[in-house]
């Protein structure tokens, strides 16, 4: 299913990743799981949080560019071809970016997926028999 | 329409306006005379003023003059006769003070309720105050005027935007005063807040102490859904009130009974004729506490030889786009900073917030373009910004005629300084 994600402007300096890190944990909010994406000027820090309505407000309070995406999660066996099986079944679709991380579910890893048309996504996943993490 | 009496002069026909300037021209040129040092050792000799073209045979005062004479050294009325200092900030030496007496506050509470007069503003209006109050002329010169309207004034002051959000729409205000930049920065705030600022009450902007351009004001029109006016003034001639835009927008009325222009060449001192572009030199004709003989501004404008559809006989100035010390050199381009201002705005009208920085890298100047970036224009994805940022930096390099570097920057990162946007950092000679 879609989930809210979060993506920060970041200036590439020393010091930038952790300030944002701090105001989510002043706030109580976990962070599930998180990407950096950066060039040699910027950087995009992309976030998924247990509560990403209140951690916008957060952030945006602290000063940041806060833009919320609807990314898909989908959970692959953790073997090889997994990733392989996935990217079969959306043959022909658009993927923005994509990143994985284990998520402690003994043999399975998550991937998160950002689409221009995620429902559709969703629907060729679905219909491939892929698990996609509600 | 709503007209204010004390807006009367505004209309004087202009034989009965040059007599009076030429008699107070007179006075004050005596006045400087009499009890200035600077301005006796100047004249050498009393001045003769027999008509206002005399006027262009007496001495230039310049910043550097106030410098020098730290700090009550151009002062015309004795320590007693003072009732109010204000200075700069002082960002680039020692600060500029300037002296009111009780006379002079009257007079400058008087161009301001004009001020706001022309701009369409009335009794019944709440106006924001958002210009600083302190040693910055332009929180309590907006105050007195807007007070003196018969207005209601909040003396918001400054800063602290979710205040600011919060009376605006609480206090269902009317009109606001403060720095463009401070209020585009007010309009995005208010949009991340979910707060539609274009369907509150709000329906005019008096904005100043920094020059903007006509692309920002369409953008503060739009997104504000107001009207923007330009207002002029400085310091060392009274502070905000020397000079204003009318409904008409086009010019800014100077208010001649008090304020003398001219416009000369600034590389020769030169006046030049009405339409012509140049320095604006800037004579006050009825301070008494510090009076300003042939101020030179440095700031580039025009007179406007037509008259004002609006019916104010008052002379108009072109907007003021750029100062004659703004303008930096480099790989021997003149560049003014309106010019990348423009720039930005052409590619992205949601990019209002930028910094010119300077650098010598082994002997080679470089130019880079700070950028805030919005939320309007933020992606998650690197390549929309990437993108974006090489549209900004072809606009410059399109512009200018030479490569710049653009870098996107957090919002709120850049240098501002009484909520003025400090638009050049020149570190050349820095190290």
């Amino acid at each position: 299913m879609k989930h809210h994600q979060l993506s920060l402007f970041l200036e590439n300096q020393p010091g930038q990743l952790v300030d944002p890190c701090r105001v989510l944990a002043d706030a109580g909010i976990d962070i599930r799981t998180l990407t950096l994406a950066d060039t040699e000027r910027f950087g995009i820090l992309r976030l998924i949080v247990s509560d990403w309505a209140r951690a916008a407000v957060v952030l945006e309070k602290a000063g940041y560019v806060v833009n919320v995406t609807e990314v898909v999660a989908i959970e692959v066996d953790n073997r090889p071809g997994g990733l392989t099986e996935v990217l079969q079944a959306l043959d022909g679709m658009n993927v923005e970016y994509m990143y994985a991380f284990p998520f402690g579910r003994g043999d399975k890893a998550v991937l998160i997926f950002r689409f221009d048309q995620p429902d559709a996504a969703i629907e060729r996943l679905r219909a491939a028999g892929i698990n996609v993490v509600p | 329409m709503s007209f204010h009496p004390a807006s009367a002069p505004d209309y004087l026909p202009r034989a009965q306006m040059q007599a009076l300037q030429l008699a107070r021209l007179q006075a004050v040129a005596a006045r400087a005379y009499d009890r200035v040092e600077l301005y006796r050792d100047r004249m050498s000799t009393p001045p003769q003023v027999g008509t206002l073209e005399d006027l262009a045979a007496l001495p230039f005062t310049n910043k550097s003059d106030l410098r020098d004479t730290y700090p009550f050294g151009l002062f015309a009325s004795p320590i007693e006769e003072i009732v109010r200092l204000h200075a700069s900030s002082g960002t680039t030496g020692k600060p500029i003070v300037v002296a009111y007496t009780k006379a002079d506050l009257d007079v400058w509470t008087g161009v301001m309720l004009r001020t706001f007069a022309a701009c369409g503003l009335h009794r019944g209006d709440i106006i924001q105050n958002a210009y600083g109050y302190g040693l910055f002329t332009g929180g309590l010169g907006a105050h007195y005027g807007a007070e003196a309207l018969g207005a209601t004034v909040i003396p918001i002051s400054g800063g602290n935007t979710e205040r600011q959000i919060m009376v605006m729409k609480d206090f269902k205000v009317t009109a606001i005063c403060s720095t463009p930049s401070y209020f585009l920065h007010l309009l995005e705030r208010a949009g991340e807040l979910g707060v539609d600022v274009s369907a509150l009450p709000l329906r005019a902007g008096v904005f100043g102490a920094e020059p903007w351009t006509d692309s920002m004001r369409r953008r503060i029109e739009a997104a504000g859904g107001i009207r923007a006016y330009d207002i002029y003034g400085l310091s060392e001639i009274t502070g905000p009130g020397v000079a204003i835009e009318c409904e008409q927008q086009n010019g800014l009325h100077i208010f001649e009974d008090h304020f003398y222009p001219e416009v000369i060449d600034p590389e020769t001192g030169r006046m030049l004729p009405e339409g012509c572009e140049g320095e604006l030199v800037l004579t006050t004709l009825s301070k008494q506490a510090m009076p300003m003989i042939r101020y030179r501004t440095r700031d580039i404008t025009a007179l406007i030889p037509e008259p004002c559809p609006c019916g104010r006989t008052l002379r108009r100035m072109r907007r003021i786009g750029r100062r004659s010390d703004d303008m930096f050199i480099i790989r021997g381009v003149n560049v003014f900073p309106s010019q990348i201002e423009s720039a930005l705005l052409a590619v992205e009208g949601t990019l209002p917030h930028y910094q010119i920085v300077l650098t010598r890298e082994k002997g080679l100047d470089e130019m880079e373009v700070l950028v805030e970036v919005t939320p309007e224009v933020f992606s998650d994805r690197i390549g929309a910004l990437e993108r974006l940022q090489n549209r900004l930096a072809g606009a410059l390099e399109h512009t200018l005629g030479l490569r710049a570097g653009v870098r996107l920057v957090r919002p709120q990162t850049l240098e501002r300084s009484e909520g003025k946007a400090r638009r050049v950092s020149d570190r050349r000679n820095l190290g």
